[in-house]
């Protein structure tokens, strides 16, 4: 049976949800093993290997995989692939910047956020931010490949029974170092699993209106908040807001795009929600065409009144 | 120091792309054709780096078709100093891009190499960190600031929680994000200029690099279509909806 890698992507000692979703679309490749790179990582290793379906999982704890840094966890991956057919990393930010350095180590070429796994070498994805669905074969003996979330199911965080097991640290390569961060302390659930989403556009005028608008309305749904690139670009709230072909991809239960146009490139990233409400004072504003629920009307009127009204 | 800037002609992104009826591909007849607007910001911060003296030549290479040209000449009235054409009318994937971009960075030494995370063709996120691992080289992703400084250069990440700052060693990649830089328009004297800047031809064969695919397209199909909904009349209608979505009580 073929083996698979795949890239736990963590944080604060916890697994991130984007794992499970890349754990189940390696489950359809053959048996699971797992990747976990940090410094002092073993509650993350214990955690893992309670992810259901987990074989093996490998444990690289070493100050020089601390930052996730792609120079120096790229080489882990190489050696680790001697006994693997295919690497499987969720597309996060961290994914997407390692998986291809991992692929040109192997002279294999990536399939990028893939949609689904058609066979062991067959995969759909998404092209043209999403206007066409391409379905690509690999011809490389072996698979490098990252993961849309938003469509795979999570595996089960239990019942997993993986075996932990050590693998030597190939080292700090020199190339890189981690200077800092500035992480936005989340207030609200986190976009790519949250259930619920309010979304802003440029329509909301200034940073100020845009907390004072949107803000209330989510934390009255317990949803989370999202933008456009066009809010983003504006300066109205920070960029890890941004929901569309370059930002974040979700696919919540419900999502409120409110002054929001629907650009194609915005329509990306929200397209596969369960339910679209937009509202918007512009009638014929694309979003329409992608809502079940709009409401034509002027934002700053009609949005404080369904806040009171919730 | 030199700057390489691979650029990409791309279907201009205020276009909508149609699937062909035959599931063969996006039909790309006809239709208006852009610098990829990743690779013009990875242009403009080239030539901001050059205006600062941090820089002392702009280089911008594309691949692709003989009209991949007109996307070089923009890049040359922007403010590049010279070009190189790998022409090829087949379609390169990543892994060849990169391939061919370690070669010219053999032949040029460039400082830095910038360019666009994405293509908003093929969306695949892949050719900066690729070349950065053929050259064994740090790669500064998804770039929202770039600073050189003492043979260094930090970079400002946009990552999924917020931003991150990595400090790498020259020479580096960089790849871009939305939010590096507004690029700036050419000026009808710049384009002008631009037709007088150096171009040079080349091909994948004079580089010995093969570029055949790894990847096979089967077929490429429009997504399942969402159907426009109903319009609501008010508030209160709405909230019934939400009511009935069960999100709210």
């Amino acid at each position: 049976m073929s083996k698979t890698l795949v890239w736990v992507e963590h944080e604060g000692g916890v697994v991130k949800d984007a794992t499970l979703s890349a754990v189940t679309a390696a489950g359809k490749l053959g048996e699971v093993h797992l990747l976990v790179a940090g410094q002092g990582v073993d509650g993350v290793a214990a955690e893992a290997a309670r992810i259901a379906g987990v074989g093996k999982v490998h444990v690289a704890d070493d100050a020089a995989f601390g930052h996730a840094l792609a120079e120096n966890v790229a080489p882990l991956i190489v050696a680790l692939m001697e006994h693997h057919d295919a690497f499987v990393a969720p597309a996060t930010s961290n994914g997407k910047n390692i998986a291809p350095r991992v692929a040109a180590l192997l002279d294999v070429m990536q399939i990028s956020d893939i949609l689904s796994v058609e066979s062991e070498d067959t995969f759909t994805r998404p092209i043209y931010a999403g206007n066409a669905i391409a379905t690509v074969k690999s011809k490389d003996a072996k698979k490098v490949i990252t993961v849309r979330g938003t469509a795979f199911e999570k595996a089960a965080k239990e019942g997993g029974n993986g075996v932990v097991e050590a693998v030597a640290s190939t080292g700090d390569k020199g190339l890189s170092s981690f200077v800092g961060a500035e992480i936005a302390k989340l207030e609200r659930p986190e976009l790519t699993s949250a259930k619920i989403i309010v979304s802003g556009g440029r329509a909301l005028k200034d940073g100020e209106t845009f907390e004072q608008v949107i803000f209330p309305l989510a934390d009255k749904l317990g949803a989370a908040v999202g933008a456009s690139r066009a809010a983003v670009d504006a300066g109205y709230v920070p960029n890890d807001y941004q929901v569309g072909q370059t930002g974040k991809i979700v696919a919540p239960e419900v999502y409120v795009a409110v002054g929001i146009s629907g650009a194609i490139q915005h329509l990306a990233g929200m397209k596969d929600s369960k339910t679209i409400i937009a509202i918007n004072k512009d009638e014929d504003a694309p979003i329409f065409q992608v809502a079940d629920y709009g409401l034509v009307g002027d934002l700053f009127k009609v949005v404080p009144e369904l806040t009171g009204k919730l | 120091m030199k700057i390489l800037v691979p650029v990409k002609r791309v279907i201009d992104y205020n276009v909508k792309p149609r699937v062909k009826a035959d599931g063969s591909g996006v039909d790309l007849a006809n239709v208006k054709m852009s610098m990829n607007p990743f690779d013009e910001i990875a242009v403009e911060e080239a030539i901001r780096l050059k205006e600062k003296g941090v820089a002392t030549e702009v280089i911008a290479v594309s691949i692709g078709v003989a009209k991949a040209q007109e996307t070089l000449r923009t890049a040359l009235a922007m403010g590049a100093d010279r070009a190189i054409l790998i022409q090829t009318d087949d379609e390169v994937e990543p892994l060849g891009v990169a391939k061919l971009l370690a070669k010219v960075q053999e032949e040029e030494g460039a400082g830095l190499i910038i360019l666009g995370k994405q293509a908003i063709d093929d969306d695949s996120n892949q050719t900066g960190q690729m070349l950065a691992a053929l050259l064994g080289l740090p790669q500064g992703t998804f770039a929202s600031k770039v600073e050189v400084a003492d043979g260094n250069v930090n970079v400002t990440r946009e990552v999924d929680g917020g931003l991150e700052t990595v400090k790498l060693t020259l020479p580096a990649i960089v790849t871009t994000d939305l939010r590096l830089n507004e690029p700036r328009y050419a000026s009808l004297p710049n384009i002008m200029k631009a037709k007088s800047k150096p171009l040079a031809q080349k091909t994948p064969a004079d580089y010995g690099v093969d570029t055949s695919a790894r990847l096979e397209t089967l077929k490429v199909v429009e997504p399942a279509k969402r159907s426009a909904g109903v319009k609501v009349a008010d508030v209160d209608e709405l909230v019934a909806k939400l009511k009935a979505l069960g999100v709210a009580a």
